[in-house]
């Protein structure tokens, strides 16, 4: 935005000189077009800088901040808000918005720790899973069958789906049976001294990106998220695709609230930990990751570093003793500018 | 209120570009006051953008405007609306949700401390109607309301405003007869009283009937202001396609002999589409003309699967097809270029290889659905090569380029499909001569290899330049049809609904 205008630039309107202006480099041939960094770099790249930036300073100031033991730690306290902050980084991409993870993992959680006690301990794994997929098809079919915005469609099933929640717990904790190990597993079990939970994440994020970048269907949501009239005209069932969406991220949900409740031993229909925050935590990992709120830009290693970000506040201004209120205010204003650095980028 | 001033409105080289293309180039025009001022010319002449920019809709890019002898520069419709400028168009509606006077006392309600005093406002309106004779229900909300009404509710507003120039552009496309002949008796009223009316218009008949001076424009450029006792409908015909302009022409063979590919009967559309039947052949291209609003659009789309029929058959190489959608019509063989290349064409945040094989993924991935991205780079490649996008770089994002290689990128995504049906709407809109000239041997190529082309285009040079047989579509219906290479103005007459014994 700053940087002085290339000699191409000055005559006027860009589109009109052949369009060689924001791809400097693969301008026409024989033609010397210095490397320049373009808003649209920042908006690329902007977050890559300053995740590095940020993690050195806090290598610097901390002497406990880069040991194996803490970077272990921030993978494993972001597992369950960075796998569904990379499975709702599809339903955003392909122009949509959940604001029901929260109540979906809470939902899952209790009903994974039910059947677990009265069913067997097994059932806990296909169940979490699988109920949220359905949340997540109940949403995709309010947004594209009966036509509500995505925004209010969600918020009104997370009500729903939260107080179902606490109708099955009575507003208490489903205690697990104490010899159950296989329910606590994956959540307190570690391999190769890595947490599972951990592992998840990265395993869920690697995939989810590798059918983004590399599948049809990931390149169907960034159509359908850049242009739904011209997806729909090259062919598409965009309301089959945009359900899919919400169905993957009710899923990875459902996948949180089994971690969730592996972890603690527990399944606990309270808002007041994750189950209140997951929603707007992902989002705010997606949105300081750049994917675009408005659809067709992003990606999911974009939103892993958002995430990681948001996190790494947490853990090294705690390293450092710094008062939560003050992450907060970081964090609101990093969002702040990320978000504001995309509508720069769009608005030229 | 009181007496309204006579404002007189002057442009002087106005001059207005859309990504390189000039819309409007040099354009000088006095409108006196008190008076109804036409501008009239084919599509894209540039008559609309001159309304609005008296309007204050669009601000132009050289040029100066004067309204009563002050230079002015309006930065919105609101602006030029305080200086007494209102304008009329379907463009620009009202609130759907109010009545009808509130509407008209939009931001001008009677309050008494910041609170909106309604009886008063029902006394305004009562007397303002009564002032004017314009009858219309005040309670009414306006999204209820036919077009005609709405019109005269923004008719009100203007003269509530007290506006003494009052921008009208098409106001009568949407029209019935009754209607348009209300519509008239309000702007002589108008006109009586002083108020300068800025008449946009391609209906000929009607702007005889109402102007007092007609300016005429083609391409841009004024070609004459003239008092109406000078003109005749086909003497603003011939201002507004003048002679001849140097569209490429390619030969025309005969194809009555080879196979019928697609074969349209009955078709019809509730309020847009009725009893459409035409048939093209192999290596045929079809030229559909006709004005905005006359249905082109809408039977391309109709039969490409983009909008809902209500009866009809379609066929494409002798077997009938049910198209419920664009994926059945893409089934069907049929690769259909919108007229909205930005709006309902290209992914604009893409990458040119990404919108070339977007119609056709399946035939650049695995059978499990992973994308062969080497494959496809090549094969985007290879497209971006025929269709000569400048510079075929599969990496580069779409929305970069100019609006030529943009549509070259379109043309791209459809061949890749080797479609039978090409329908192609608008295809050189917003293109620079160099890509027009590309497509146009582009198309006449594809068809020498046996693709069936429907051509909507409204450049008459672009149709009469390509196509095999013109159909002229007026009102939903096609009116006339003529084989290869008709004499323009009998195609322009036909479409402007004039002569040729065949009425729509």
């Amino acid at each position: 935005m700053t940087e002085p205008l290339a000699p191409d630039q000055v005559t006027g309107d860009p589109v009109a000189n052949g369009g060689h202006v924001a791809v400097g480099w693969t301008a026409v041939a024989g033609l010397r077009v210095p490397f320049r960094i373009t808003p649209q770099h920042v908006r690329d790249y902007g977050v890559v800088v300053f995740a590095i930036a940020l993690f050195c300073y806090f290598w610097v100031a901390s002497p406990v901040f880069f040991t194996w033991q803490n970077i272990l730690n921030l993978f494993f306290l972001n597992a369950t808000t960075g796998i569904a902050a990379c499975a709702v980084t599809f339903t955003i991409i392909a122009g949509n918005f959940d604001l029901s993870l929260g109540a979906i993992f809470v939902l899952a959680e209790v009903l994974g720790a039910w059947v677990a006690i009265h069913w067997g301990v097994y059932w806990c794994f296909p169940v979490t899973i699988i109920s949220g997929a359905i949340m997540g098809l109940i949403n995709g079919l309010l947004v594209t069958k009966l036509r509500v915005n995505a925004f209010l469609a969600t918020l009104a099933s997370a009500l729903s789906f939260g107080g179902i929640a606490v109708a099955v717990t009575g507003g208490g904790l489903l205690l697990t049976p104490s010899n159950a190990k296989v329910f606590t597993f994956i959540g307190q079990h570690r391999a190769a001294g890595i947490q599972d939970p951990a592992i998840i994440f990265v395993v869920v994020a690697i995939a989810l990106q590798l059918v983004l970048a590399y599948t049809v269907f990931g390149r169907h949501l960034y159509g359908v998220g850049d242009n739904r009239n011209a997806a729909r005209l090259s062919g598409l069932k965009v309301d089959r695709i945009v359900v899919l969406t919400f169905v993957i991220t009710g899923a990875a949900c459902g996948l949180c609230g089994l971690l969730d409740s592996s972890i603690n031993g527990a399944g606990s229909s309270s808002t007041a930990g994750l189950g209140g925050t997951l929603a707007l935590n992902a989002i705010a990992g997606v949105a300081l990751g750049g994917s675009s709120i408005f659809g067709g830009v992003g990606s999911v290693w974009r939103t892993v570093l958002g995430v990681l970000m948001l996190g790494m506040i947490t853990n090294g201004f705690d390293l450092l003793a710094v008062a939560p209120y003050w992450q907060d205010i970081v964090r609101g204003i990093l969002i702040i500018i990320a978000v504001a650095i995309g509508f720069v980028v769009d608005r030229r | 209120m009181s007496t309204p001033a006579v404002a007189q409105v002057r442009l002087v080289s106005i001059g207005k570009r859309y990504s390189g293309t000039k819309a409007l180039d040099d354009v000088s025009v006095e409108v006196a006051g008190g008076t109804v001022h036409a501008l009239v010319g084919a599509n894209g002449a540039g008559k609309s953008t001159l309304g609005k920019i008296i309007g204050g809709v669009i601000r132009p890019d050289d040029g100066q405007l004067f309204v009563d002898g002050r230079p002015v520069r309006y930065a919105s419709p609101r602006e030029a609306r305080l200086d007494g400028i209102a304008t009329i168009s379907q463009e620009l509606s009202p609130m759907p949700h109010l009545s009808v006077m509130e509407n008209v006392y939009f931001g001008i309600e009677p309050r008494r401390y910041g609170i909106v005093q309604r009886a008063q406002m029902r006394r305004q309106y009562a007397e303002l109607v009564a002032q004017w004779g314009f009858e219309l229900d005040g309670h009414a909300s306006v999204g209820a309301l036919r077009t005609a009404d709405v019109q005269k509710a923004e008719i009100l507003r203007a003269v509530a405003t007290d506006a003494s120039v009052i921008v009208m552009d098409e106001p009568t496309s949407s029209l019935t007869s009754v209607e348009t002949n209300a519509l008239h008796r309000m702007i002589r009223v108008l006109r009586e009283r002083g108020k300068t009316i800025i008449y946009v218009s391609h209906f000929l008949d009607e702007v005889l009937d109402l102007a007092d001076t007609i300016s005429v424009m083609r391409s841009g450029r004024l070609v004459r202001t003239a008092p109406v006792a000078e003109e005749t409908e086909e003497s603003l015909v011939a201002g507004m396609f003048g002679a001849a302009a140097a569209a490429e022409h390619f030969a025309k063979p005969e194809h009555t002999a080879a196979r019928v590919v697609l074969d349209v009967s009955g078709l019809n559309r509730k309020g847009m589409l009725r009893d459409i039947s035409l048939r093209i052949h192999a290596g045929e291209i079809v030229g559909l003309a006709g004005l905005i609003g006359s249905g082109r659009t809408e039977l391309a789309r109709a039969i490409s699967g983009a909008d809902p029929i209500d009866s009809g058959t379609i066929a494409v190489d002798g077997i009938e097809r049910r198209i419920h959608s664009p994926a059945d019509a893409m089934a069907a063989g049929m690769a259909y270029l919108p007229e909205s290349r930005k709006d309902d064409g290209l992914f604009l945040e893409l990458s040119l290889a990404a919108n070339t094989t977007f119609a056709d993924l399946a035939s650049v991935a695995t059978p499990l659905g992973v994308l062969r991205l080497a494959a496809e780079r090549a094969k985007a490649r290879e497209m971006l090569k025929l269709t000569s996008v400048q510079p075929p770089n599969p990496a580069a994002k779409v929305g970069n380029l100019s609006g030529g290689n943009q549509q070259k990128v379109l043309f791209a995504r459809w061949l890749l499909r080797n479609p039978r049906v090409l329908i192609l709407d608008e295809p050189t809109r917003g293109v620079d001569v160099a890509a027009r000239a590309a497509i146009h041997r582009l198309v006449n190529k594809l068809a020498a290899e046996g693709t069936a082309v429907l051509l909507i285009s409204s450049e008459i040079e672009e149709v009469l330049g390509l196509a095999h047989r013109v159909l002229v579509m007026r009102r939903g219906s096609i009116t006339r049809e003529f084989s290869a290479d008709p004499p323009m103005d009998a195609v322009m007459e036909a479409a402007f609904g004039l002569g040729g014994g065949i009425v729509a």
